[in-house]
């Protein structure tokens, strides 16, 4: 096989050009209304789609499992918030469902 | 150590735990697909972009040209514009020497973290978190080529599930306020959901189609808050 670097290097290329031209369009000056309220709006937008429907396939052979990790976070983050105990806890919870019902 | 620095770290842990399984997986296909461990390891470190990564693995496979592979890449990729484009409106005041490796950093997760942190966004707690993500993905893979699968099968994929529950974490302050939020995030995962199994867009864009077509209708639908705020 030839070497890989160069297409490796391409990649690079095409991946950092997309993350690093907006801030470089960044201007200081008031964006029109209409395109602020749609920026507002990309991280649900992208958070929605990026849990639904992967999250129902990271257990794949128990999708219960997963999904009850998931229902701790929900529980655990409505009532005292917070990242850590959320995600370290449903980390565990899924661990355990899938040793004792896998 | 400042609030900052700790608020980073705390977000950054999840990241880490959630792309050290992904990246072994990634070393070890790399190994099983012949290519060497400098090459492997550049994929991470250069690259860094999870599922265009394995994409590209699957396509050198099936012998695809580089030029396939990077145009895939750009088009799997291409997400992180919309992100990098939110993001550019939250960090105002940063010195522009700071955007040329931050914007190297713009994942999905770290993306979501910034996205969701009240107030301005500073240097230090922008590197910390990428830096969580990085050191994962990066020795991940590394481990993952050499030593590869020494995890239990069941930690690593209760690991995976990570980055799930940290999105969700992030994200239920701001639907607990918000009914609308909590609409336009579900209404995106029915989309994404409908599309997926459409399976008509090309590698990547389903999410794109997701953000462009949620934000534009959201954009109508969050302008009479926007008003308000411009009145007070």
């Amino acid at each position: 096989m030839n070497s890989l670097i160069p297409v490796i290097l391409g990649m690079a290329a095409v991946t950092y050009g997309p993350r690093l031209i907006p801030f470089l369009l960044m201007t200081h000056k008031q964006v029109p209304r209409r395109l602020d309220a749609f920026l507002k709006c990309i991280p649900v937008a992208a958070i929605g789609a990026l849990i639904i429907p992967g999250v129902f396939s990271a257990t794949p052979d128990m999708p219960l499992a997963a999904g009850s990790g998931m229902v701790f976070t929900m529980i655990i983050g409505l009532w005292r918030g917070g990242i850590i105990i959320p995600v370290l806890g449903s980390v565990a919870v899924t661990c355990l469902i899938l040793f004792f019902a896998g | 150590m400042t609030r900052d620095a700790q608020d980073a770290i705390k977000a950054g842990i999840p990241i880490f735990i959630g792309y050290v399984p992904a990246a072994i997986a990634f070393g070890i296909l790399s190994k099983g697909c012949g290519i060497t461990l400098l090459e492997c390891f550049l994929f991470s470190a250069v690259v860094f972009a999870g599922a265009s990564q394995f994409i590209a693995l699957n396509l050198l496979m099936t012998g695809m040209g580089p030029g396939g592979i990077i145009l895939t890449t750009l088009l799997v990729n291409f997400r992180h514009f919309l992100m990098s484009a939110y993001l550019s409106t939250r960090i105002e005041k940063m010195a522009k020497k700071n955007i040329f490796l931050m914007a190297f950093g713009v994942t999905d997760e770290v993306f979501s973290v910034l996205s969701f942190k009240k107030g301005i966004i500073s240097p230090k707690f922008i590197y910390i978190l990428q830096w969580s993500a990085y050191s994962g993905w990066v020795s991940g893979t590394v481990a993952g080529y050499v030593l590869g699968g020494f995890l239990p099968e069941i930690l690593t994929k209760s690991m995976g599930v990570a980055l799930y529950a940290l999105l969700l974490a992030i994200l239920l302050p701001e639907i607990k306020q918000s009914v609308k939020a909590l609409i336009l995030t579900i209404t995106s995962g029915v989309l994404n959901t409908i599309l997926i199994k459409l399976d008509i867009l090309p590698n990547g864009w389903n999410i794109i189609v997701c953000i462009i077509v949620i934000a534009f209708f959201g954009s109508f639908f969050i302008s009479g808050e926007i008003k308000e705020a411009a009145y007070e």
